[in-house]
């Protein structure tokens, strides 16, 4: 187990480092910094200036070294835009983006799973057809549309909530429910594929001859180990929430690292968007690797595997 | 091809391969009805100048904002009404059409050739090809594609040929997992080994005996994909990063007319609704194709 978490642990670090240096080029490569940096009709002589008091004049690969090295030791530069230090305005906004994807994730979760198990238990029954049909329409709409029709009902109509802001917990639940509803239908065809497969099981057929209740059968036997997929998903779509925050921040005026995201690179506030990218991408790589090592521990023959 | 493989008695017994796959496509309602929709969206798509009413592009600052034809102020000269600018809405959806259809489609093959080729490569030669393309697809999904794709655009400058560039460059890594998964099914199966007996070359099997063999699992993601990307540019255009004004993207038509959502939401709803159908649409053939190339592997 040890050794199995030491290698993926090592991986996780390389594919950190290729990133950030990806996320790196890849802002350089797409356009002239210097330039961003002295804003528009700048003279000549000003960007060169700048160029060299940011360093920008020197080769690709210090530049980014450089960068590297500060930011191992916290320091991610000042913001251009916010005129602040970039880590402690990331660090201040994190946290709303995280609570923003476990909430969603948890609405996700308790809107599949029953429905999945209800899918499943009566295979195509109208429940499972609506459910299917739910799942198609679900992921058909898209979730700025979705945002602004409940926008629409909820806020303008039936003013139970606010239109945006992110100062109560009354804020986030359009945007709870904007993330979630998309990511839904995937852990919902996986609970069902999970238990159809669970329940024509031996182990589910023996309880059944145990007399156990149908009930207990489907919570206590066959749900556990249908659940065993969703835990690695789980990691997989919080990672993908984090980055499809900026959309839903962004309309709803939430503060958190999504709506600062849209904000930096509107302004084209690199220090702040390359700080962003890359965190993003380290937070993703490590909800892949917790989820890989969970699922080692869960189930044994991936170690060895 | 496969009639003159297929054995005589066969034809006699029963009905052909080909005639059980008509049967199914036939009575696959989803499959029915997505394709029926996608035909219409394409054919408003490409027959835009001779269908559309008006000029999408023309202003006229006398008819702003005309209600639609259902709502009581409405007139069949504006069947949709018109934006802010006095642009006839239903010209301006149907043109839309077009750059949704075109982000689809593009994104899908840019995205399908370099996804397609790395996975059919790793399911291959499998050893250290797979390690490298592995580690490729691990990268590219530590980052957030809308992320990358706002801030590429921001500094570039949006443009509809930025954003198929942009998206096509990001959205290969399901295309790359699904074919390395079903290359290496299909790769240790008995015809590719005779295939590789006879002589044949490398490349001569992975075009000849592999790719038809996995053709289905790609039809089905390139459907997925397309309709990711049409709600990608959706929502970089509503963003303000995608498509520019004046190009009618529907995306961009809802950002146009949230300043004036609470008092005219059919501005936002109508360019919604669209998207919402053609991705609907695209999906349920997706969904239709594979039922009917797997009848076995639903559920």
């Amino acid at each position: 187990m040890l050794a199995f978490a030491t290698k993926r642990f090592g991986l996780a670090l390389l594919v950190a480092v290729t990133v950030s240096a990806l996320a790196f080029l890849l802002l350089r490569a797409s356009g002239d910094v210097a330039i961003a940096l002295a804003g528009e009709g700048a003279r000549a002589e000003d960007i060169e200036s700048i160029r060299r008091i940011y360093g920008l004049d020197r080769p690709l690969l210090v530049q980014y070294f450089d960068w590297l090295w500060k930011m191992v030791h916290g320091d991610f530069g000042e913001s251009l835009y916010f005129k602040t230090e970039v880590w402690p305005l990331v660090m201040e906004k994190l946290p709303t983006t995280m609570l923003l994807a476990v909430f969603s994730l948890t609405f996700a979760l308790a809107v599949s799973i029953p429905l999945g198990i209800l899918a499943a238990v009566y295979p195509n029954s109208w429940i499972d057809r609506l459910c299917l049909a739910l799942a198609v329409v679900g992921q058909a709409m898209p979730n700025f549309f979705f945002a602004l029709i409940l926008i629409m009902v909820l806020a303008v109509s039936l003013h139970w909530l606010p239109v945006s802001g992110s100062e109560s917990w009354a804020h986030f639940v359009m945007p709870t429910i904007t993330l979630g509803y998309y990511i839904a239908p995937v852990f919902m065809r996986l609970v069902r594929a999970g238990m159809i497969e669970v329940l024509a099981s031996d182990y589910v057929r023996t309880a059944r001859a145990k007399g156990l209740s149908q009930t207990s059968i489907i919570l206590k036997h066959a749900l556990r180990n249908a659940l065993v997929p969703i835990v690695a998903l789980s990691a997989v779509q919080l990672g993908l929430l984090l980055g499809g925050s900026v959309v839903i921040e962004t309309i709803f005026a939430l503060d958190g690292a999504g709506f600062l995201a849209y904000q930096s690179i509107t302004h084209k506030d690199l220090p702040v968007t390359q700080a962003l990218l890359t965190l993003l991408s380290i937070l993703y790589v490590g909800l892949i690797l917790i989820a890989d090592i969970a699922n080692a521990w869960l189930d044994p023959r991936i170690r060895v595997g | 091809m496969t009639e003159s493989y297929a054995p005589p008695l066969l034809e006699v017994v029963g009905p052909t391969s080909g005639a059980l796959l008509r049967r199914r496509i036939f009575t696959h309602k989803g499959l029915l009805i997505g394709s029926t929709l996608l035909t219409i969206v394409l054919l408003l798509a490409l027959l835009a100048p001779l269908i559309a009413p008006h000029d999408p592009y023309a202003q006229d600052l006398t008819q702003r904002m005309i209600p639609p034809l259902w709502s009581e102020k409405g007139t069949w000269a504006h069947v949709l009404g018109t934006d802010n600018l006095g642009r006839d809405y239903l010209s301006r959806v149907i043109y839309g059409a077009r750059i949704s259809l075109l982000i689809g489609f593009a994104v899908m093959v840019i995205s399908g050739l370099i996804g397609a080729a790395l996975g059919l490569a790793a399911g291959y030669f499998g050893g250290r090809t797979d390690m490298v393309v592995t580690f490729f697809i691990t990268i590219r999904l530590a980052m957030p594609v809308i992320l990358v794709a706002l801030a590429v655009v921001a500094m570039v400058g949006g443009s509809l040929w930025v954003v198929v560039l942009v998206l096509g460059l990001l959205k290969w890594d399901r295309f790359a997992v699904v074919m390395r998964a079903a290359t290496q099914q299909v790769r240790s199966l008995d015809y590719v080994t005779a295939a590789a007996a006879t002589g044949a070359s490398t490349p001569r099997i992975i075009v000849g005996e592999v790719l038809p063999n996995v053709l289905p699992q790609l039809i089905v993601v390139a459907s997925v994909e397309a309709a990711s990307a049409i709600l990608l540019e959706a929502a970089l255009s509503f963003l303000g990063l995608g498509v520019q004004p004046p190009l009618p993207s529907w995306g961009l038509m809802i950002a146009e007319a949230k300043a004036y959502m609470f008092f005219s939401f059919w501005l936002i709803a109508i360019p919604g609704t669209a998207l919402a159908l053609l991705v609907l649409a695209i999906n349920m053939v997706g969904d239709g194709i594979r039922d009917v190339s797997a009848p076995s592997g639903r559920g």
